[in-house]
């Protein structure tokens, strides 16, 4: 299962802290996070590394980001 | 092309640029600028507020290149990377009280987060006193975050908005040429200019202005931020935004040492004073307010550079708040502590408290 991270408009660190929220609650699998600036879509990377996550998958629509995130069981 | 992107967000990214903000630093100290305050970004806009006549403290009034520059070089950089984003509207009048009260904190202290470094690095032992303060003060604004605290989301908006600051910066630059300082004089047209004091301590203009923009375009690549390298060191344990930090540190002393401007001690630093609980407090209100309000003052600089019309909010509240600082007599001088800058500190605290606790949702 997906769940989806809008993080859109926020600026660090709450974008992190949503992500750290959002991998706290899942465990495993894959979460999407939704940022807009480049330095939330950086931080959230490097956060979900730090977690034993893998990103994915960016993707740049509209100026905005989806960050993929994802974790095997 | 993403790899170059990049470059500067990388873990060795950020420690080059520590690094060359530490020298160039040191550098326009040595070119000019007061001591331990070859760039202060609290000083500087303190300054500024003086140039423009928000505040009438002779000492301290000159029109600061370097800020100009920090703004103009981000916005540059974000247009170059295409990463300029007009955005606005997270409490922006939040955001201008947290500046207002930012500053006054730092005239306490007498140093931005940047100054706090730079003044350890050369030797005042004054300034531990100040980086405790600053760590304490957004060690409480991260008790918040983790309860919930935030100004909420910024929207999109017209790419005039994000113009705002960069425009006020470029308008100022403008003055400058217009109304040029003149020797041994204290006014020229509209600008204040100091004849003694620090405000009469400055590199040459096309040298802070240049300094300036490799800085802003610099920071802005990096994300260089000093309140969000204790901030995600305490809340994370994440250490890449602190390496940078800690790179400013290091090479600014090696720097003071080579060209002889490293003077260890307590007593007669250079625009200092000795009162290290008041040295604490200023800066404990100083790094909550940067941590409610997401940077540090170079940080809000670098962010209004590239459309961020809320730090642009931050940013003139901090230059009125210098304004109240010296008007009210609340900011410091080598002497010690201005004659309300206690009450200031504690109604700052008290306010910075109730934006804390009042805006948190779960």
């Amino acid at each position: 299962m997906t769940t989806t991270v809008d993080a859109r408009g926020f600026s660090c660190p709450q974008p992190v802290l949503m992500t750290l929220d959002g991998i706290k609650q899942a465990d495993t699998g894959e979460i999407v996070i939704l940022v807009d600036t480049d330095t939330s879509k950086e931080n959230v990377s490097r956060a979900a590394r730090s977690q034993g996550w893998q990103v994915k998958d960016v993707l740049e629509e509209g100026g905005q980001y989806r960050v993929t995130i994802s974790k095997e069981q | 092309m993403t790899q170059l992107k990049n470059i500067f967000a990388t873990r060795w990214g950020i420690i080059g640029v520590g690094a060359f903000l530490g020298i160039l630093a040191s550098l326009l100290q040595k070119w000019g600028n007061p001591g331990n305050m070859g760039i202060c970004v609290a000083c500087f806009e303190r300054d500024i507020a003086g140039a423009i006549g928000f505040h009438r403290a002779a000492v301290v009034q000159y029109l600061r290149p370097e800020i100009i520059g920090f703004v103009l070089g981000s916005l540059i950089a974000a247009y170059l990377f295409k990463e300029f984003r007009p955005r606005v509207g997270s409490a922006p009048i939040v955001r201008f009280v947290l500046g207002a009260f930012a500053m006054i904190g730092a005239l306490v202290f007498l140093g931005c987060p940047w100054r706090a470094l730079l003044r350890f690095a050369g030797g005042d032992g004054n300034a531990i006193f100040g980086l405790l303060g600053l760590i304490g003060g957004i060690w409480i604004g991260t008790r918040f975050l983790k309860s919930g605290y935030n100004l909420g989301r910024t929207e999109k908006t017209y790419t005039s908005v994000g113009w705002m600051l960069p425009l006020i910066m470029a308008g100022f630059l403008v003055l400058m040429f217009i109304f040029p300082q003149i020797q041994g004089e204290a006014k020229n047209g509209i600008l204040f200019y100091s004849i003694k004091g620090p405000g009469s301590m400055h590199a040459p203009l096309i040298i802070s202005l240049l300094v300036g923009l490799g800085i802003g375009f610099l920071a802005q690549r990096s994300r260089f931020c000093t309140m969000g390298s204790f901030r995600d060191l305490i809340l994370f344990r994440e250490a890449h935004l602190f390496s940078g930090l800690a790179s400013l540190a290091v090479f600014a002393f090696i720097t003071n040492l080579m060209v002889g401007q490293f003077h260890p001690g307590f007593v007669k630093q250079p625009v200092a004073h000795t009162m290290g609980l008041w040295n604490f407090g200023g800066m404990v209100l100083a790094g909550l307010a940067f941590c409610l309000a997401g940077g540090c003052p170079g940080r809000q600089l670098f962010l209004a550079g590239e459309g961020d019309g809320d730090a642009a909010v931050f940013v003139l509240g901090m230059i009125v708040g210098a304004g109240f600082s010296h008007n009210f007599g609340l900011a410091s001088s080598p002497t010690g502590i201005g004659p309300h800058g206690i009450a200031a500190v504690i109604i700052g605290m008290l306010v910075c408290l109730f934006i804390g606790f009042t805006m948190r949702k779960k």
